[in-house]
């Protein structure tokens, strides 16, 4: 008998059924012993989540989101990668640049909204804003120290086959610090994912973080709540799964680990 | 004359003082010989490339390649890294005309198809290095190199990171291209066996700051059989020249 198999496609999603089911049985049962009336059961958000579809609100607000940070997410990718290959190339002006982004990279977007409403007013282009510098620094960040990583090895090849600097930076520099911006554009996703719902919730009347507030606001739809966040859950998941897809393209896998 | 290093001097300032490296470097390399620099590790070798391929000035003298100063890198002399110099994120075919982007395509597809024989990774094109062994990556990589048609090859220690039986196939295979392709080749190693099984003359480098200690000619014949009296002789005479006991 093998101890050393593989566990079996079934095995590998038992057990995280079974965990998530029994969150949700103790879930359940809490509220129920509790005899709370604010907090909602799981079946209530089930209900909820039901009517949101129903009423089609739903389905607006996860496209007003994801409107939202497509566009401050793209923004920061291609303002930040050129920005941050530049900076890597250049560790002069990396290091004038470099002690002004460590300053404002500590400091949480969310601190960023009086300033972005004074800038934009309330409404989507102060979220987008928001966004946009959520997004920003880690991939300048990652695209910077993926520049500085790159073996001189590599750079070197570039030179000796006759590549004027412009072009070891297109063709050697960045191909050879893709992984480690993917990594950066990952995180970024993740935390624009985060600062959209915080964004919706002060500075615009649409999307997840609209509805969140919203039910709280327009009279304790608490069941609301839960349901909006437990589809903000989903989606950032859904989000993650999709990019780690591009880890797996040809030109990029040698960056990364990966197990068969 | 091929190639020319002429009273090449090189030192390195470190904390204020001058550190030297290369001391007097003075060789002529014919069209198409074999060369090999061998000596103790540390010693400079690979500085000596450095200077040679013009990624580093000398700090006097000159390398002239024929008849022209080297004062950068150029096409026309390519450096062969020990390991990890093959793209990673290019497959066989990218690597091998990544020096080729002027030539129209079906040229270049030509060069590329006819590299790939000549270093026996014939169903391997699209494959990336990733997926290749150590020796099978040395061979693109002198494939890289051979694919922008240049005059001289610097090889430093290309085979250093294979295995021992890896390696004796390794210079079976590059001796065979030499052979077809004649290009001059200079050649870093240390390790005393491969120095004479490949190389016209090898050159000998003291410890560092390298001085050329001595030259021995190779008057083999290819293939060269290494259990021959002469040959023997010849990495007997060479282990003495470096400074080696008979008896480890």
């Amino acid at each position: 008998m093998k101890t050393t198999t593989r566990p079996k496609l079934w095995e590998k999603a038992v057990w995280p059924v079974l965990a998530a089911a029994l969150l949700l049985a103790a879930w359940h049962y809490s509220v129920r012993w509790t005899g709370t009336k604010v907090f909602p059961s799981p079946l209530s958000v089930e209900k909820g989540l039901a009517g949101l579809v129903e009423k089609h609100v739903l389905w607006s607000d996860i496209g007003d989101s994801l409107r939202r940070v497509a566009i401050g997410f793209g923004l920061a990718t291609l303002v930040g990668v050129p920005l941050g290959l530049t900076l890597g190339w250049f560790p002069v002006v990396n290091q004038v640049v470099n002690p002004t982004m460590q300053i404002l990279r500590p400091i949480s977007p969310i601190a960023w909204i009086p300033v972005a409403i004074i800038f934009f007013g309330v409404g989507d282009r102060a979220a987008i804003f928001l966004i946009f510098l959520a997004a920003f620094f880690p991939i300048v960040v990652a695209s910077i120290s993926g520049v500085s990583s790159v073996p001189m090895i590599f750079r070197r090849a570039g030179r000796n086959f006759g590549l004027s600097q412009t072009q070891v930076l297109a063709r050697v520099v960045f191909p050879a610090a893709l992984p480690q911006i993917l990594i950066g554009l990952r995180l970024a996703l993740g935390v624009a994912w985060l600062v959209v719902v915080a964004a919706e919730m002060i500075a615009v009347d649409s999307g997840l973080g609209y509805l969140v507030i919203d039910s709280r606001n327009s009279g304790k739809r608490y069941d609301l709540v839960v349901a909006a966040m437990l589809v903000i859950g989903v989606i950032g998941l859904v989000l993650d799964i999709g990019f780690r897809r591009l880890e797996k393209i040809r030109s990029v896998r040698w960056g990364f680990r990966h197990e068969f | 004359m091929k190639l020319r290093i002429d009273h090449v001097f090189k030192s390195f300032a470190r904390d204020g003082a001058s550190i030297p490296v290369l001391d007097d470097i003075d060789l002529e390399v014919a069209e198409g010989e074999f060369i090999c620099l061998v000596g103790p590790s540390g010693c400079g070798k690979s500085t000596l490339l450095d200077v040679m391929g013009g990624f580093m000035k000398p700090t006097s003298g000159t390398v002239t390649i024929d008849g022209e100063v080297v004062t950068g890198p150029d096409p026309r002399r390519i450096l062969v890294f020990q390991e990890r110099g093959v793209f990673p994120w290019l497959t066989v075919e990218g690597n091998i005309a990544f020096g080729l982007s002027k030539l129209p395509r079906a040229e270049r597809e030509a060069r590329v198809a006819h590299y790939v024989r000549m270093v026996r990774l014939e169903g391997f094109e699209k494959s990336y290095p990733s997926d290749l062994s150590g020796g099978m990556k040395q061979r693109l990589q002198v494939a890289r190199a051979l694919a922008v048609n240049p005059d001289v090859l610097y090889l430093d220690e290309p085979f250093g990171a294979l295995d021992s039986v890896t390696r004796l196939i390794m210079r079976a295979e590059l001796m065979r291209i030499w052979q077809t392709e004649r290009r001059t080749i200079l050649f870093v190693t240390h390790d005393i066996d491969e120095a004479v099984q490949l190389a016209d003359r090898v050159v000998v480098l003291s410890s560092r700051p390298a001085k050329i200690k001595d030259i021995l000619t190779i008057d083999l014949p290819h293939p060269r059989n290494i259990s021959s009296p002469r040959y023997l002789e010849l990495r007997d005479s060479l282990l003495d020249k470096i400074g080696l006991a008979y008896s480890v």
